[in-house]
């Protein structure tokens, strides 16, 4: 990792770039410096908090924030006095450490590297200066990162929502919409940002959070909730008693008595209102900063008239440089788990062009052998986080540390502002060292954050890693008890006990590793199926690829255009021939998974064709099955006129130059026919740009015909509004329409059908006279993912989409280790974005698959074969399916029945153990006779 | 593409893309340079209070 550092220049190719790297200097060495924060208080300069959007202020020796990576102080040489006049020198005098250095000077550093991502993030639009928000000028209008921050328990107003001008709490709030987006007049963006109108909602609905009888108001064009979840989520901030109010705002005034914020807007009967807020968030867009316009400059990358990376669709993470990759906000705004899908397609494209060099780089830790601790007097070390102040500040740490030393078997108590510093490691392996502790105790935030690195610690000081126990004093203490330090205190001592009294039992752990098998499974032969497969083969691993139809190509088979214009048959062409040829690849067509059995590293499936089957092993599984179009069965007349067809009908009769298509003037397209309804509570994300696009290609080819778009909101999210205002320009006539008012076809004569709409401008129904209507259908799950749901036991979602493990951090791994998906069987998501996680799902699969061996955590069912009498209550309960029944002969003949585990299907979650009558089967570091001792020491309080 | 391939990557911005880039990239055996512009990693999505639509904290 190297902080204040820019690229400066890149030459060489593909596999071998030379790499300039400019580093400013930090003026603080971060070998030494113990991020106490003494320079940063007695620092006398002042400077905004760019963290905080400049709402606070933080010094000239500054740490960006509390929880910063790496935990080091920086001076900001625009701002500290002595690096300016060369007086002062304050830090320099009382840092403890000696780590201030105000010699530090740029240095070059030049690096040989085999590929380049490029991820520099976004700026938010700056509105200053624009005259109708009045941002800047008025106190009480903010944009929506300084939103955020007030809204946080770490920012400037600890997570009170108060305004600026008089700190007084927020009653009535409104946000508006498209701030430096959609917005060729006040800005330079035309485009959509994508992400402002579902972070709108989240921040009116935490807003509403902190204030009960908070007023909040939502001014919009267009609401895009078109991400996965997103529809529900704005069905619930409207059942919340948030306002939506679809208008565009023109401008805003300040009242000057109250510094409220007046302004004018036209409401859905046309009416002109007049309204006033205490607080006025602008939803203010994503733009390309200069820093990333000058990285791409130097990357010698070329970006679009939008300033975002040009790429295609069908390599969605390449640059126009070959051997730079780039992800995220670069390449076009989206939001977060777009972004991690392509910063994981962006790793595995670029290091599947070094895949012959694997491994030849990295280095691995390497650990003293282990101490036999087994036979010894316990010897425990408590070590108190102070947390900076997020426990010290609730919690006195001192009186902690002396009741520490109090208890049985503790050798040594230590206190560090931060135990997680890197420094800290050092203190606590030191203290292993010369007190012969042989049990450690952290008394600190979490342990599900933190506890593998004090392990770690322990591992590299000699000592078994599981002989360590952490009390949760921050999360579980500080933070929720704040206000009651004296109690907080007591608690933590209760949880330090507690910790104490376990640890003294635990006993060292043997490391648990299982061999993986180096191949994978690709199931589903679509576009997303077929670029996993390759991208997996390209990196060297076998890939057994299974399609149930026979030919490859899925859903993409059935479509004509990108959003970008590019045409996909010929792409699809050239996937399934490199498919085809690819040594690496086996193909298995009209072949369906049967069956399936094992975990990561590991995995055996039956792959069925007609009556044949045979096993494959994998160590990886990537599930790319799909969707399916919605069937609109006697909607607006769908399957009585020959003149109604769904969109993928419309694109297939117009290809081959259908009559109807031929003498048709009129055309009319329906959007939203099955999607954002109550049955299907979701956006189908591909369906507003399509229509668009097909009626700018009907109004090219001929102008005189009329088109119309009735829409509930126009969702052409992202870098595809430009089709949008494309198509206003050519006169495609767009008619918004609303969920209770819903379009009607009827039949007019022979050949033609009339539709009638609620126009909201005109406010009077409208009948539109046409020779075609064209519905926008929705994408359903189909059957193929309740079926492998079942066979993988894997997780679905409330629409029957797979259900992924964390909706932001991690959008293409199942819960399950190894198991990864991409595609429609995620959710709705155009051909780019598919190939994006396809990619991805690829490049976390070689995560697995890259090393010989998988290491597993030692926390298992450990069965106790003298007390086991093979009841088998525990198979039930498994979760995991990890305990089978066995039976043994014993001397004799008598058969003798018992449970075994597999240990790398266990995860530990002690279901057996609560089930077991007998005390036959328990899980290692939480046997009943630990955790016993540890609910006696709290109850001893 | 070069005949003497290094196995290394290097990634500039450390946000939550970087972050991922990086991990994944190291994790399939590959050395990782995480170039960052700032004292500190995390980028904007360190800024964020919670995020949508499942309101889980950003940190």
């Amino acid at each position: 990792m190297i902080t204040l550092a820019e690229i400066t220049d890149v030459t060489g190719e593909p596999g071998n770039f030379q790499v300039e790297v400019t580093r400013r200097p930090r003026f603080v060495d971060t070998e030494k410096c113990i991020a106490c924060g003494l320079c940063a208080e007695k620092c006398p300069k002042k400077v905004d908090d760019e963290y905080n959007e400049k709402i606070s202020k933080r010094k000239a020796v500054y740490i960006p924030y509390a929880q910063a990576v790496p935990q080091k102080y920086a001076i900001d040489a625009d701002n500290c006095i002595y690096l300016k006049s060369g007086k002062c020198g304050a830090c320099e005098k009382f840092c403890p450490a000696g780590a201030i250095n105000f010699e530090d000077k740029p240095q070059t550093v030049n690096l040989n590297v085999g590929a380049i991502i490029l991820s520099p993030g976004f700026a938010a639009f700056d509105p200053t200066g624009i005259r109708t928000w009045g941002y800047g000028e008025f106190k009480n209008v903010i944009t929506a990162m300084e939103m955020e921050r007030i809204l946080s328990a770490s920012g400037p107003t600890e997570g009170h929502l108060v305004r600026p001008s008089d700190k007084k709490e927020v009653k009535r709030i409104a946000f508006i919409q498209c701030v430096g987006s959609r917005d060729l007049n006040k800005s330079r963006n035309g485009y959509c940002s994508s992400v402002c109108c579902t972070y709108a909602i989240k921040q009116a609905m935490m807003a509403k959070d902190h204030v009960k009888d908070l007023e909040a108001s939502i001014f919009f064009m267009d609401m895009r909730t078109h991400g996965k979840e997103f529809e529900r989520y704005y069905e619930r901030a409207k059942g919340l008693g948030i306002e939506f109010k679809r208008c565009r705002v023109h401008s805003l005034e300040p009242v000057s008595e109250t510094s409220d914020i007046y302004f004018r807007y036209i409401d859905d009967c046309g009416r002109q209102l007049e309204t006033q807020y205490d607080l006025v968030v602008l939803s203010v867009g994503l733009c390309t900063p200069p820093s990333a316009m000058e990285l791409a400059y130097h990357a010698g990358v070329e970006l679009n008239e939008n300033r975002f990376v040009e790429s295609s669709s069908f390599d969605p993470v390449a640059t126009s440089r070959p051997g730079v990759f780039s992800c995220g906000a670069f390449s076009g705004p989206k939001d977060i788990p777009q972004t991690v899908m392509e910063a994981s397609a962006a790793a595995a494209d670029a290091t599947r062009l070094l895949a012959g060099a694997r491994n030849s780089l990295t280095r691995t830790k390497e650990f003293p052998p282990e101490i036999e601790v087994a036979s010894d007097e316990v010897r425990i070390g408590v070590f108190i986080c102070h947390c900076g102040t997020n426990i010290a500040g609730v919690i006195d740490v001192e009186r902690l540390a002396r009741y520490a030393e109090t208890l049985p078997n503790v050798a040594h108590v230590g206190r560090n502002l931060f135990t997680c510093s890197q420094d800290t490691q050092d203190i606590i392996k030191n203290a292993i060292r010369d007190k012969g502790l042989n049990r450690v105790v952290v008394a600190a935030c979490t342990p599900r954050t933190h506890e593998p690195l004090f392990r770690e610690t322990l591992k590299s000081a000699g000592l078994n890693e599981y002989l360590f126990d952490m009390a949760n004093i921050r999360n579980q203490d500080s933070w929720v008890h704040a206000a009651e330090p004296e109690r907080a205190t007591e608690k933590a001592m209760d949880l330090v006990r507690m910790s104490v009294a376990k640890v003294g039992l635990l006993t060292p752990l043997p490391s648990i590793s299982v061999p993986v098998n180096q191949a994978a499974l690709v199931i589903g032969g679509g576009i997303s199926g077929m670029v996993s497969a390759l991208e997996l083969a390209d990196h060297g691993f076998h890939v057994s690829l299974v399609e149930k139809a026979n030919v490859l190509g899925g859903q993409a088979r059935h479509l004509f255009r990108t959003w970008k214009g590019e045409l996909i048959e010929p792409a699809l062409q050239e996937l399934d021939a490199r498919v085809r040829s690819n040594p690496l690849i086996t193909l298995h067509l009209e072949s369906t998974v049967g069956s399936a059995e094992g975990f990561v590293g590991n995995f055996k499936s039956t792959i069925v064709r007609g009556k044949d089957s045979r096993v494959v092993e994998h160590g990886a599984t990537i599930i790319a099955t799909g969707g399916q179009g919605y069937v609109p069965e006697g909607e607006y007349l769908f399957g009585t006129s020959s003149r109604v067809f769904t969109a993928i009908e419309f694109d297939k009769l117009r290809m081959v130059g259908d009559r109807r298509m031929k003498q048709a003037k009129n055309y009319v397209f329906i959007q939203c026919v099955g999607s954002r309804c109550e049955e299907r509570m979701y956006c189908s994300r591909v369906c507003c740009t399509h229509s668009v696009q097909a009626a700018i290609e009907l109004k090219e080819s001929s102008p005189a015909g009329e088109v119309f778009v009735l829409y509930r909101d126009m969702r052409t999210y992202g870098q595809r509004e430009e089709l949008y205002r494309k198509a206003r320009e050519k006169g495609v006539v767009f008619i918004h329409y609303e969920a209770h008012q819903m379009p009607k076809v009827r039949p007019l004569e022979p050949r033609r059908l009339e539709v009638e709409v609620f126009d909201h401008i005109l406010h009077e129904p409208l009948r539109i006279v046409t020779d075609i209507v064209v519905l926008a259908t929705a994408i359903t799950p189909n059957a193929a993912t309740a079926e492998l749901a079942d066979i993988y036991k894997l997780p679905v979602d409330a629409d029957g989409f797979f259900q992924e493990a964390h909706a932001k951090l991690r959008p293409v791994d199942f819960a399950a280790d190894g198991i990864f998906m991409a595609g429609l069987a995620h959710c709705p998501k155009p051909v780019d974005e598919s190939i994006a996680q396809a990619k991805a799902a690829a490049g976390r699969a070689v995560s697995v698959l890259a090393g010989s061996s998988i290491d597993l955590e030692a926390t298992k069912a450990t069965v106790v074969n003298a007390n086991c009498d093979g009841c088998a209550m525990c198979l039930d309960v498994c979760p995991y399916k990890a305990i089978s029944l066995v039976s043994e002969e014993e001397a004799g003949g008598k058969r003798n029945a018992r449970v075994e585990v597999n240990l790398a299907q266990c995860k530990g979650c002690g279901l057996c153990q609560a089930t077991c009558p007998k005390d036959g089967i328990y899980v290692a570091g939480f046997s009943l006779e630990q955790i016993a001792a540890q609910v006696e020491a709290a109850l001893a309080g | 593409m070069s005949e003497q391939v290094k196995g290394s990557v290097l990634i500039a911005g450390g946000g939550i893309a970087g972050m991922q880039a990086a991990l994944d990239a190291a994790n399939s055996g590959f050395y990782v340079y995480l170039l960052e512009r700032r004292a500190a990693i995390g980028g904007k999505m360190a800024q964020l209070d919670k995020t949508f639509p499942t309101n889980d904290c950003a940190m």
